[in-house]
């Protein structure tokens, strides 16, 4: 995915994980829950925390902070859980992220988006569709359906698989 | 305008399935009993909507292939000709072309096409056949009358039910001919819902009459599905002397139906019977409008009598047809129906919530109201699940053609019987059974069965037997397939078996576990493969599919006596009482039709035998898996806990648990595609409080546990 791909304005909404600010097209959102009780499904990574009841579905959650390499988000009053919907193996499927916080809904143009770097972060460059820039703050723009695919999301990666910490 | 015309012959395709089924299964049915009349009728008149609609909405080449099998059922239907194995062969053959034809009416291949040919060849001479038949012993004269009467009705019949008038003035001396009219009149009742009333007026006194002359004319109303020249071929031998005629009243669903009904007024005047004006003058008395004609000597009292006796019957009609068509059913996208389930179990879920809320409150008033919705939902939910609950019967249906194609292929002499056709299932496991019934099915008539011959050697009947039968039994539905052919041969299945490496060469195993592994992947035992069976493959497909259904399958089986093959599926895929346990602060589901008991684990009475991997259970040693162990669990474990022993095909496994809450009715949600890979949890509940637990898949849990207990 690269930056030229995005051509018109957008909507994001921003999270903060830590102290980095990320954004996701608001496309993708459907909703923002407050952390609900989460069951824990048996024989899955740690960074699947579970599932949620939402409204009689079951929707898994995933815990950004230990999918991108940081420690286990701990329950505070922002903690938040942001409903989205990706494509997963060609179906349209509704996963929660669990994040720290969430920010704010902003526009973007297309030429306020750089390419994403090569190296210095954290993250798998795929997972990133460009950098934002907001009051001098850059904002990790993420392609969700690619954050959440099905590769990312296979239990037996990341059952043998450390967490992503790729591209120093 | 195209998606319409598409919509429109989704629904013809939709229909015509349907109607397919039906001439199939009437014509296995009047294979057996080829002299009733009322299966020839179902098979001409499914024969005849699908020619119908299909011309209507552009299947033209079904229409016309369809119209060669239908003349053939017309002379069928009028005893014309004998019913025969080859006319059922080949409009059994038809039918398969019908479908093909549906299926893919672009598809404009010369072999098909050939093939058509060669089938309405193979019908005309069937009914060639019967002509030179005919030509030899002339039938009787009033016969003729009536063939050639329904003959045209089938030819030009319009669909649905029209009223005719009829005015019958037979000449005076129709006697002299040697015709009845009384016999005409019984014709016209055969065509349909026939009402007469004589006119006497022109009958005399008893002194001048003369008995050789008729004075009586009739009205008739007649509601027929059948044409106008239908009505015209009775009367087709009088009716150059007497006067006929015949008119259209009311065909229900018309436009009439919002004017009412017709006052008797206005149906003489219709008739010609009054003038408008003389109507018109009548009505401005206060009296009947009947009995003022009569007064008036306008009309006599049969003529009056004849006109109610319309208005009676076009009203019946009218009622008649709406009372059908409320009592008949709709169509429904099995989607929206899957949504109805769904919010049902939404509800069922808030309600439980709202009665755990309304008993700890303590108002009365709460408790009543929330007993209340309990009772209301509990209705609900029974109902819903109901709707889609359909009869197994089709699906039995469907195979009886199977077992008769495959039977005359492989040279066997089998018959099918079905019992507990009406036993209803979810339409999704319905729709998920076929295939494996049809396998097990293919495999009776393959393996079990043996041919005429050898079974008459070993003192059998010569035709084999496969029985289907349906019954309810608590919670699950069971179904069996029954042969009497050779039965399972367990010394070759333990051959084969060491063979495959399944078993090693002293393992010591009932037979149930023997049988048992023929659904394994890749086993076969049949010794040449033929294209029915043989190939491994498909047992193993038939297991899993039933798995999935969350049912099981037995296998009984006598050498030389036969196989009972007992598939035990649950009745929904929806809701399932379930056993609420928990493990950790978190819950899981059980479903409660595999637990068996629920026993103490105290760990001062632990076996010290394999690691302690076995409890006591009254003599016997039952295996348990510690569930705590199995899902990675930390924390304290209780100093007592709780073990669910469950039966498993035929071996009990425990389960260990903190603690056992109780039964729970469980609305089963999937759990998302993310969590393909994990197999131990077969799918999610959502408890009162709005917490998610999962359910438990006791069958592959069942196997880690014997696989740590083996190893």
């Amino acid at each position: 995915m690269s930056v030229t791909s995005i051509t018109n304005t957008r909507q994001y909404l921003t999270f903060q994980l830590g102290n980095e600010i990320f954004a996701v097209d608001v496309s993708n959102v459907r909703e923002i829950l407050e952390f609900t009780t989460v069951t824990k499904v048996p024989q899955t990574p740690e960074f699947m925390r579970g599932v949620i009841n939402l409204r009689g579905s079951v929707v898994p959650v995933l815990d950004m902070r230990l999918k991108f390499g940081m420690t286990i988000t701990e329950r505070t009053v922002n903690t938040c859980i942001i409903v989205v919907e990706v494509s997963f193996e060609g179906d349209t499927t509704v996963i929660g992220a669990l994040v720290d916080s969430v920010q704010e809904v902003f526009e973007l143009e297309p030429d306020q988006i750089e390419p994403a770097p090569k190296i210095g972060t954290q993250l798998k460059t795929e997972f990133i569709k460009g950098m934002g820039k907001r009051d001098e703050q850059f904002i990790i723009i993420l392609d969700a359906d690619k954050v959440f695919s099905s590769e990312e999301l296979s239990i037996a990666q990341g059952i043998k698989g450390e967490p992503e910490r790729m591209a120093v | 305008m195209n998606h319409i015309a598409d919509a429109q012959s989704e629904v013809y395709k939709e229909e015509a399935r349907e109607l397919l089924t039906v001439l199939e299964d009437s014509l296995l049915q009047l294979e057996r009993s080829p002299d009733d009349k009322e299966l020839v009728g179902q098979i001409f008149r499914a024969l005849h909507t699908i020619k119908g609609s299909g011309s209507m909405f552009g299947f033209d080449r079904i229409a016309a292939f369809t119209h060669e099998v239908e003349t053939t059922f017309d002379l069928v239907r009028n005893s014309e000709i004998p019913v025969s194995k080859a006319l059922i062969d080949h409009t059994l053959q038809a039918k398969d072309y019908i479908k093909l034809l549906l299926e893919e009416p672009t598809t404009d291949e010369a072999p098909c096409e050939q093939d058509l040919k060669t089938l309405i060849g193979s019908f005309n001479k069937l009914v060639s056949g019967h002509k030179e038949t005919m030509t030899q012993n002339p039938p009787t004269n009033t016969s003729t009358t009536i063939t050639s009467a329904q003959g045209a009705s089938s030819s030009n019949a319009p669909a649905g039910l029209l009223t005719y008038r009829i005015r019958f003035c037979p000449a005076s001396d129709i006697f002299l001919t040697g015709t009845n009219p009384l016999f005409l009149l019984d014709e016209l009742q055969e065509l349909g819902e026939c009402r007469a009333v004589a006119q006497t007026n022109a009958l005399s006194s008893l002194e001048e009459m003369n008995p050789e002359l008729c004075y009586v004319a009739w009205d008739i109303v007649l509601t027929t599905d059948k044409g106008i020249e239908a009505i015209r071929d009775v009367f087709i031998f009088v009716e150059d002397t007497a006067a006929i005629h015949i008119e259209k009243v009311d065909s229900p669903g018309d436009g009439a139906a919002e004017e009412g009904y017709k006052k008797v007024g206005e149906i003489l005047v219709e008739r010609g019977d009054v003038k408008a004006e003389e109507l018109k003058e009548a009505l401005g008395e206060q009296k009947r409008i009947g009995d003022i004609l009569i007064d008036k000597g306008i009309v006599t009292r049969d003529k009056i009598a004849s006109a109610l006796a319309e208005q009676e019957q076009v009203k019946e009609v009218r009622e008649k047809k709406a009372k059908e068509e409320a009592a008949s059913s709709i169509r429904v996208a099995a989607a929206k129906l899957d949504k109805l389930v769904d919010l049902v179990g939404e509800l069922v879920t808030v309600q439980a919530h709202l009665s755990q809320k309304a008993n700890s409150q303590a108002d009365p008033e709460l408790v009543l109201i929330s007993e209340e919705v309990e009772r209301l939902t509990g209705e609900l939910r029974d109902n819903t699940m109901s709707i889609r609950m359909v009869p197994i019967g089709s699906t039995f249906g469907r195979f009886s053609r199977l077992v008769r194609d495959l039977s005359k292929e492989l040279g066997k002499e089998i018959e099918m019987a079905t019992e507990g056709a009406e036993t209803e299932l979810d339409k999704t496991v319905i729709e998920r059974l076929n295939d494996p019934l049809v396998h097990l099915i293919r495999n009776s008539i393959d393996h079990g069965i043996e041919p005429p011959d050898v079974r008459e050697s070993l003192g059998k009947t010569r035709k084999g037997l496969i029985q289907l039968t349906a019954r309810h039994a608590g919670a699950q539905v069971h179904i069996e397939i029954t042969d009497d052919g050779a039965g399972l041969d367990s010394a070759r299945i333990r051959e084969k078996a060491i063979e495959k490496g399944l078993i090693s060469h002293d393992a010591e195993i009932t037979e149930k576990e023997l049988f048992g592994l023929i659904f394994a992947p890749g086993f076969s035992t049949a010794e040449k493969v033929s294209n029915v069976s043989g190939r491994g493959v498909g047992m193993d497909v038939v297991k899993r599919t039933i798995d999935a259904l969350r049912g099981h399958i037995e296998v009984e089986s006598e050498q030389g006596m036969g196989t009972t093959i007992t598939l035990k599926l649950p009745l929904t895929l929806a809701i399932i009482d379930g056993l609420l346990v928990e493990v950790d602060k978190d819950y899981y589901v059980l479903p409660l039709s595999s637990v068996e008991e629920c026993i103490e684990l105290d760990h001062s009475k632990k076996t010290r035998q394999q690691d302690g991997r076995f409890v006591n259970l009254r003599g016997h040693l039952v295996p348990y898996v510690r569930l705590r162990e199995q899902f990675g669990v930390k924390g304290d474990i209780p100093d007592v806990e709780q073990i669910v022993v469950t039966g498993s095909e035929g071996n009990k496994i425990g389960f260990v648990v903190d603690q056992v809450i109780g039964e729970h009715q469980t609305v089963i949600k999937t759990l998302s595609r993310v969590y393909k890979d994990v197999d131990s949890v077969s799918g999610a509940t959502i408890l009162g409080d709005g917490t998610v637990a999962l359910i438990l898949d006791i069958s592959k849990l069942s196997q880690v546990g014997r696989c740590e207990g083996n190893a």
